[in-house]
């Protein structure tokens, strides 16, 4: 039984299926079988993230109406072998499924995947419900501003009701500049807000933007910091014990210099 | 040296990020205190049964609020006691 994994944020538009993508490219570059599930219906875009957008045939909501059989609608990913996309449907709204079709859709996709991952849509509402009800496990992505702080706060609380306990967070748009300058908070300060592990951070980059315009993931870009924040994510998923690289640490030369004399 | 040190790192350190975490911490305060009106129920009976055992109060006039102040959550119960009664039996407890 493969591990079905939630991706969520509280707050639109922090980098969820951004995350997915890559971690779902990760995983299969890393040779296991994964399944990507955009949950977001109405407004789904894993699919253009991934570049698969001219493939789909059946979605989430045809799986969940049995228009059709799962195998049927997911989407190999003829790139990263091991990589399928379960569409989310565009036509539809957010309650064209029910939580137990999610669960039971889930559970059938990890009988033969070994990593199940869900793109949430943003809210909290229905479509937030149905893409953790089949989740064993979380992951909840901000970036550093008050306000995606806050919301992934309420998430993490509301992660908890539903049993979904011990998520990890992932930071997204770091700029290790504005760190540095104190105009951004950095990992401990989040850390120490939010009270949850850290699965690992990812650098604002251009790259992001550059390779998503094309339809492929950043984590194939060797050279790229976002890439290769994302190759540490997925090891740290299949358990390895990663540290975080250089720009996820405070050890900028002022802090640093803080410290040692007692500013710190 | 030292001193000119002290100061250029004070004046570098004053970024508006304080301020974020500042904010955030007292925005969270009050948002994790949204307990719901299930939850508080459930607490009042508890602390009803609890007080029971030590005095007789009155129920009706019973009143448990959680106060949220500038940065700090108060739980505040008022509870209108009867009579207090002579001796408690621990064992009962
Ligand atoms: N680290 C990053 N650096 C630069 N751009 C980024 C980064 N992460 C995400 N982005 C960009 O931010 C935008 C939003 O990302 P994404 O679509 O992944 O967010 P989302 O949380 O899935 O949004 P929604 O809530 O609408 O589903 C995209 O244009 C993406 O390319
Ligand atoms: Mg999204």
């Amino acid at each position: 039984m493969g591990e079905i994994i939630v991706i969520t944020s509280g707050k639109g538009g922090v980098g969820k299926t951004t995350a997915a993508a890559n971690i779902g490219a990760g995983l299969a570059l890393r040779g296991y079988k994964a399944a990507l599930v955009d949950a977001d219906i109405g407004l789904r875009n894993l699919d253009v993230v991934l570049g698969l957008e001219n493939r789909i045939v059946y979605d989430l909501v045809d799986v969940a109406h049995g228009h059709c059989r799962l195998k049927q609608a997911l989407i190999k990913d003829k790139r990263f072998e091991g990589l399928h996309l379960l569409p989310a449907a565009q036509t539809k709204d957010k309650t064209a499924v029910k939580p137990e079709q999610m669960r039971e859709i889930c559970l059938q996709l990890s009988e033969e995947f070994d990593y199940v991952i869900i793109d949430c849509p943003a809210g909290i509402e229905q479509g937030f419900r149905n893409a953790v009800a089949g989740a064993e496990k979380a992951i909840v992505i901000t970036t550093p501003e008050v306000s995606a702080v806050r919301d992934a706060d309420r998430v993490i609380g509301l992660l908890e009701a539903a049993e979904l306990r011990e998520p990890k967070l992932v930071i997204n748009r770091l700029r290790p500049k504005m760190v540095r300058q104190g105009n951004m908070m950095n990992i401990e300060d989040i850390i120490d807000i939010l009270a949850v592990d850290l699965l690992g951070v990812i650098p604002e980059d251009e790259k992001i933007i550059v390779t998503t315009n094309k339809g492929d993931p950043v984590i194939q870009d060797e050279r790229s910091l976002s890439g290769e924040a994302f190759r540490n994510i997925t090891r740290r998923i299949l358990g390895e014990p990663v540290p975080l690289m250089d720009l996820e640490r405070n050890g900028n030369f002022f802090l640093r210099l803080r410290r040692m004399v007692g500013l710190g | 040296m030292l001193d000119f040190l002290t100061r250029l790192l004070k004046r570098h350190c004053g970024g508006s990020k304080d301020l974020a975490k500042e904010r955030l911490r007292l925005v969270l305060v009050h948002d994790r205190a949204n307990i719901s009106p299930e939850l508080l129920q459930l607490l009042k009976d508890d602390l009803v049964r609890t007080i029971s055992r030590y005095m007789e109060i009155d129920e009706k006039g019973l009143e448990v609020t959680l106060d949220t102040s500038d940065n700090a959550v108060a739980l505040v119960a008022s509870i209108p006691v009867r009579r207090v009664k002579r001796a408690v039996k621990m064992a009962s407890v």
